[in-house]
């Protein structure tokens, strides 16, 4: 039997099996939703950013996604990148830095990639937006 | 636990199928258009599969043309009347295909579009069906052919093909270029009646691996008198309809398979019945696609709001249950289905769709399976979706 491996990479099957911070945060810093249900992919990702030693650091990351198996995987792995960064670290994550840490996305599906990184970028804007 | 609800992807080649095809790839090896006893045998055993293929759908045997599958029927009834008239110059001609036919039509009509025909696409109602009335408004005075098919692949749905066929008759007694009529019915031959003088069509196509035979056999029903034009040129095989040595075991698998097909089975239809009360039952906004009445007996299309079509089809392959889409995500033009697009123009309903195709095989155990699992997968993915109400959080 072939093994699903041979569509997506382990990575990406362990974080769409058990996806991390799925969820909402209590007041969120920033909210950052992008994509659109009729195109099949819906991504929102909210962050909490607190000061420490004077720097503005993602304390927390939740996201809740509309979409296949590839826009759940990002949305997922994109939360664990973050968690702990800076805000101006967090802002250098790219969407190839998101497909590298899931060890490859299918070429058809690298645009849920794109979509997790306008995600990140949408929540940064709102958090300053805020602040 | 494993439960294939695919059927109208593929299936298995039945036992009695691979027993009479078997012969044909090794010790019947010959090529029919030999004159020796190797070439005699093979061509024996196609006369008898298309005489079987012709009892099935009581044609004549003349009437058959075997093709390399349903694509390549459909690829042959479409362009081949449609081409001749744009060969020959005789004006612009006119076809009618349905919005919901297989891309093998869809295709060969948007080809034919660009080679200077004029097509008109009918939009099914809401059930998902072809009115007849929409067929006849449609006619014009170059209209040559119509195509509808007769079972959806996608939806299951049912068109009223005799109903088309018999309108088309009428008109075609007060006009000077009559119009034909054709249907692909690879998805209704196991379980519709499949008489072409009962359908009123000139030209019928069926597919081999829906059926129990093996895949890259199908054929053509091409009734007398019908000017279709060959695509594949060659050695004149197939009357000169269709050129290339035969698939001599792939003509007689299909000549067995049509054999064994029974219509009398009513169990596939019950189980069908007991699925879908299941499923609307038990997991909340989750909708039928297409008519419940005017339905075959093995399809069932489920959307559930919410949620995206290829995760839940992942997350069912992980526990070992194979069903298919409509969604783009799984298909790489990541376009969402044309016709749950043309039922209801709702792109996500479209991604949230999922067809589950059962075989006579399927047991209504294999089903308490998918139903406990389905559940559990419709509510994962609600709680991760933004769209979802508070209640699935």
């Amino acid at each position: 039997m072939k093994k699903i491996a041979s569509l997506y990479s382990d990575k990406v099957m362990d974080h769409f099996k058990n996806p991390h911070n799925m969820g909402e945060i209590k007041n969120p810093s920033g909210v950052g939703r992008v994509g659109n249900p009729v195109c099949g992919d819906l991504m929102e990702l909210q962050i909490k950013v607190e000061k420490k030693a004077g720097k503005d650091v993602i304390t927390e990351a939740k996201f809740q996604t509309f979409g296949c198996t590839a826009a759940i995987a990002t949305s997922s792995i994109l939360t664990d990148l973050i968690i702990g960064k800076t805000v101006e670290e967090a802002e250098k994550v790219t969407n190839s830095a998101v497909v590298d840490a899931l060890e490859g996305l299918p070429p058809v599906k690298r645009h849920c990639s794109v979509l997790a990184e306008e995600a990140l970028k949408k929540a940064i804007e709102d958090f300053r937006k805020k602040c | 636990m494993k439960v294939y609800l695919d059927y109208s992807a593929t299936g298995p080649v039945k036992k009695e199928v691979l027993d009479a095809m078997l012969p044909y790839l090794q010790n019947n090896f010959g090529n029919p258009s030999s004159i020796h006893e190797w070439g005699r045998s093979a061509r024996s055993a196609i006369d008898e599969a298309r005489i079987q293929v012709a009892n099935f759908l009581n044609a004549e045997a003349s009437e058959i043309i075997f093709t390399s599958g349903g694509t390549e029927a459909d690829n042959l009834a479409v362009k081949g009347m449609v081409l001749p008239f744009i060969y020959q110059g005789k004006g612009k001609p006119h076809l009618i295909v349905s919005q919901i036919e297989h891309h093998a039509v869809l295709n060969s009509a948007k080809t034919l579009e660009k080679s200077g025909a004029e097509v008109t696409y009918i939009k099914p109602n809401a059930d998902g069906i072809i009115e007849i009335d929409d067929v006849k408004k449609a006619i014009k005075e170059n209209t040559i052919l119509v195509s509808v098919m007769y079972v959806n692949n996608e939806i299951g749905t049912i068109n009223p093909i005799r109903e088309i066929g018999k309108m088309l008759e009428k008109q075609n007694q007060a006009r000077s270029q009559k119009i034909y009529f054709h249907t692909d019915a690879v998805q209704a031959a196991e379980y519709q009646n499949m008489n072409v003088d009962y359908l009123h069509v000139d030209l019928l196509t069926i597919s081999g691996h829906k059926i129990g035979a093996p895949k890259g056999i199908g054929c053509l029903y091409v009734k007398k008198g019908t000017p279709v034009m060959a695509m594949m040129h060659g050695g004149e095989h197939e009357l000169g309809k269709r050129s290339g040595t035969e698939n001599v075991a792939g003509i007689v698998a299909l000549g067995k398979a049509v054999e064994l097909i029974q219509k009398s089975d009513t169990k596939i239809q019950e189980i069908r019945d007991y699925f879908i009360d299941r499923v609307l039952k038990e997991i909340p906004e989750s909708e039928l696609n297409g008519s419940r009445e005017f339905r075959s007996p093995n399809n069932v299309n489920i959307y559930f709001k919410y949620v995206e079509g290829e995760s839940i089809l992942l997350n069912l392959d992980l526990v070992g249950i194979a069903a298919s889409s409509g969604s783009a995500c799984t298909s790489v033009s990541l376009k969402p289905s044309h016709v749950i697009m043309a039922v209801c123009s709702d792109a996500e309903r479209a991604h949230g769709s999922i067809r589950f195709t059962l075989g006579y095989d399927t047991t209504e155990k294999e089903i308490d399976y998918t139903m406990e699992n389905l559940i559990k997968i419709i509510a994962k993915l609600r709680k991760i979706s933004p769209l979802s109400p508070k209640e699935y959080k």
